[in-house]
């Protein structure tokens, strides 16, 4: 019995020992990471929820919720958790039943799917894909489908209508949104979030935002039609109190709505986190502390140091104040305007966002083609080159192999980091590995 | 095939054969305008997998490299414009004879 | 424990997404409810998409989730809410047309997987899931060059008789481009607003 035991334990352990820890260490890191951004959309609604309550509370000029847990109400959210899992769950008779239930978790699972690829910090991301920024853009566009299936599955009228035009109005939306999104993709020259963010590495004059006047303008637009993308006031019609009593949640109750809009909370943080990483600089702040005391990452793949992790801690901070920030922009607007009809919802898209976003991509084009002084080169941090993943300088290809070469290569970077602007430079050529190289 | 050995384009080819048949079936079997053009749906997917699985750098070593990507890419792209007449057409089809049952479209028979 | 050293987690997950694919796929074809149907193949081509990125083609996978579920099937559930009254939500096919094409749909499965097996294998990328570097095949930019005619991956010509055909996508490009702008007229003039016929008495 006692070698039965050892047996098996010792066979644990090999699964366990640097060789093959691969095997269990990989869903054991899954799971972690899992849990630790599903806490961005769990605890963030709860946050989220809160803030809108209190920020609602003082642009009306009332105080919002002051008695549940403290002086801010700050358990608000929590108690009206509890309150909606006590609720009756009902289904209409008419209803899908299957679909009826499936359809906020299809909704969930859309928003939740994108904070796979979207990165926290250099390094720090579920999954490092290369064409984050499209995966991102691709599973905010799923989320329709749970609206639709909720709109049909109630089996009735004013839920279909609303998800109808939710559904119409998110799909508008999502061209001006690709457009917007393509403009930072086709400054830095790659599709992957966390190599835009250190691309704005730096003093904020980096910052993509401030690369010429057609991105300042991208923004805004993005901004705007981030905001009709996740269906948020002015542009939320379909789930007006007032027009078609709640839209395609009309019929849901109790956890099956709060998950509708856990959803819809976790939407409006990708969006924000996406402009925020595109626009605003990312994890980086408007002042390099951590690059000036040598402490912080400059690229994916460093060998992991504390001082390191310390300064992805502080950068992750960061992103999260911009992301916040630019929630709470959202709800101070919804709060502020009033409400555009349908009618007028799509009229913006297709007649102004469109058309502006496509001036805008083709100034920034013309703009970064003729390689016009951009504030950005103010204070260069390193070359944009540099930082791109993959392609090598044909210098370096020839001198492959050949060390002495190398330092060579690597001071006439250091000089052409002093000169060059954070343009891609002619000396930059792709080139393939050869196949020894590769194998 | 077990689960301790990697996969090889084999199996790829085998799922993409899988949807290939079932969109057939639906191709063939369904009643439904729109269930038709689902089955054309499953079809080019199935297609489709064939071309990643031969482009695959990680199933065999000579692969179609970027021109499994690339044909994909056009296949998607293709399919969205196809599935956009057709709905065209079926709604069309819907509007004139207020059914959307394909069964019912014989006034060309005989 | 031994299962759980040796567990090969690309193949796993690869099982877990075709599992997924072709049950969802099934699920289709069985079902006759039209609203679920559309439901089912939302669900077949999402798992589709976890296929391709399983393969290594991130761009393609990230593109099928983009423009053939978000795009497409989005498309095709508004075409089934406009069109599924009451009586066309549910429509069953006789037994006979289910009989002849289930009888060719299983030949034509057999026969596709006799030559998916006998397939040449070639040789296995020796320690391939997840460790092969970001090669330049699989990067976005080389995609785009592709596009544009520049074959980043065929740089270094190694067979000179096939090097004549180691060009890129240019043309298909722009005329998949004009295709587009045809097929986007085209629809528009179809589904314009007309009167209704009325419903046969």
């Amino acid at each position: 019995m006692a070698d039965w035991i050892n047996e098996q334990l010792a066979i644990y352990l090999s699964a366990v020992m640097p060789e093959s820890a691969e095997a269990p260490g990989y869903v054991i890191a899954a799971l972690i990471q899992a849990a630790l951004i599903i806490q961005v959309p769990a605890v963030g609604a709860l946050v989220f929820i809160w803030m809108e309550r209190k920020v609602s509370g003082r642009i009306q000029d009332r105080l919002g919720p002051t008695r549940t847990g403290g002086k801010f109400g700050w358990l608000q959210t929590l108690a009206d958790g509890l309150k909606l899992i006590t609720k009756e769950d009902l289904i209409p008779g008419s209803a899908d039943a299957m679909l009826f239930k499936l359809a906020p978790y299809l909704s969930f699972a859309a928003s939740f799917a994108a904070f796979l690829a979207l990165p926290f910090a250099t390094g720090w991301v579920g999954q490092h894909i290369n064409v984050a920024v499209f995966f991102v853009a691709a599973v905010l566009g799923l989320e329709v489908f749970g609206v639709l299936l909720a709109g049909w599955a109630s089996g009735s009228k004013w839920s279909l209508f609303g998800a109808m035009r939710e559904a119409a109005q998110v799909v508008s939306y999502e061209v001006p949104i690709g457009l917007c999104i393509i403009i930072p993709v086709m400054v830095c020259g790659t599709m992957d979030l966390i190599t835009i963010g250190n691309m704005q590495a730096g003093l904020f004059t980096n910052w993509l935002i401030f690369h010429d006047p057609f991105t300042f303008f991208t923004f805004w637009i993005f901004f705007t039609c981030a905001t009709a993308s996740v269906n948020r006031a002015p542009f939320d019609l379909a789930e007006a109190e007032s027009e078609l009593v709640a839209g395609f949640h009309t019929e849901y109750s109790g956890l099956r709505w709060s998950i509708f809009f856990m959803a819809e909370y976790g939407s409006m943080y990708i969006v924000s986190a996406l402009g925020a990483i595109l626009f605003f600089g990312g994890w980086n702040g408007p002042i390099p502390i951590f690059h000036w005391i040598g402490w912080a990452y400059s690229g994916v793949g460093e060998t992991p140091t504390l001082a390191g992790w310390l300064a992805n801690l502080f950068g992750c901070g960061n992103l999260i104040l911009k992301s916040v920030v630019g929630v709470t922009v959202m709800i101070w607007v919804r709060w502020t305007l009033p409400r555009l009809r349908i009618d007028q919802v799509i009229t913006t898209c297709w007649k102004y966002c469109v058309p502006l976003s496509s001036v805008m991509f083709v100034g920034v084009l013309l703009y970064t083609a003729t390689d016009t002084w951009s504030p950005n080169d103010l204070f260069p941090h390193r070359s944009r080159a540099s930082v791109r993943e993959g392609w090598i300088s044909q210098d370096q290809a020839r001198s492959a192999g050949n060390p002495e070469e190398d330092e060579e290569q690597a001071a006439r970077d250091e000089d052409d980091l002093a000169r060059t602007s954070n343009q891609p430079g002619e000396e930059f050529v792709l080139l393939a590995r050869s196949a020894e190289e590769r194998k | 095939m077990s689960l301790f050995e990697p996969v090889g384009v084999t199996h790829y080819l085998i799922v993409g054969a899988v949807m290939f048949v079932i969109g057939a079936i639906c191709m063939a079997t369904k009643r439904n305008a729109l269930g038709i053009l689902m089955g054309i749906e499953l079809v080019l997917n199935g297609a489709n997998i064939n071309f990643v699985a031969f482009g695959s750098q990680y199933l065999r070593t000579e692969t179609l490299g970027l021109d499994g990507q690339l044909v994909a890419l056009f296949v998607i792209v293709l399919a969205a414009a196809e599935a956009a007449v057709a709905l065209a057409i079926a709604l069309n089809f819907y509007n004139n004879h207020a059914t959307i049952d394909v069964d019912r479209a014989d006034e060309l028979k005989g | 424990m031994l299962l759980f050293t040796a567990l090969n987690w690309h193949t796993l997950f690869f099982l877990i997404f075709a599992l997924f694919a072709c049950f969802f796929a099934f699920c289709v074809l069985v079902t006759s409810n039209i609203v679920r149907m559309a439901f089912y193949l939302t669900l077949a081509l999402g798992a589709t998409a976890g296929l391709f990125m399983l393969a290594g083609a991130h761009f393609v996978g990230a593109m099928q989730l983009m423009i053939y579920v978000g795009g497409t099937l989005v498309l095709l559930v508004f075409g089934v809410m406009l069109t599924a009254q009451d009586s066309f939500v549910r429509m069953s096919t006789r037994g006979g047309d289910w009989v002849l094409a289930v009888a060719v749909g299983v030949s034509l499965l057999a026969l596709l997987v006799v030559a998916a097996i006998y397939l040449p294998q070639g040789e296995f990328h020796a320690d391939a899931q997840a460790k092969i570097p970001a090669d330049v095949a699989n990067q976005t930019t080389s995609l785009g060059l592709a596009l544009l005619s520049t074959r980043p991956d065929k740089l270094v010509a190694t067979n000179e008789t096939l090097a004549a055909g180691m060009s890129g996508y240019l043309l298909p490009f722009e005329i998949v481009s004009v295709h587009l702008l045809v097929v986007l007229i085209g629809a528009a003039y179809l589904a314009r607003a007309r009167r209704h016929a009325p419903p046969p008495s």
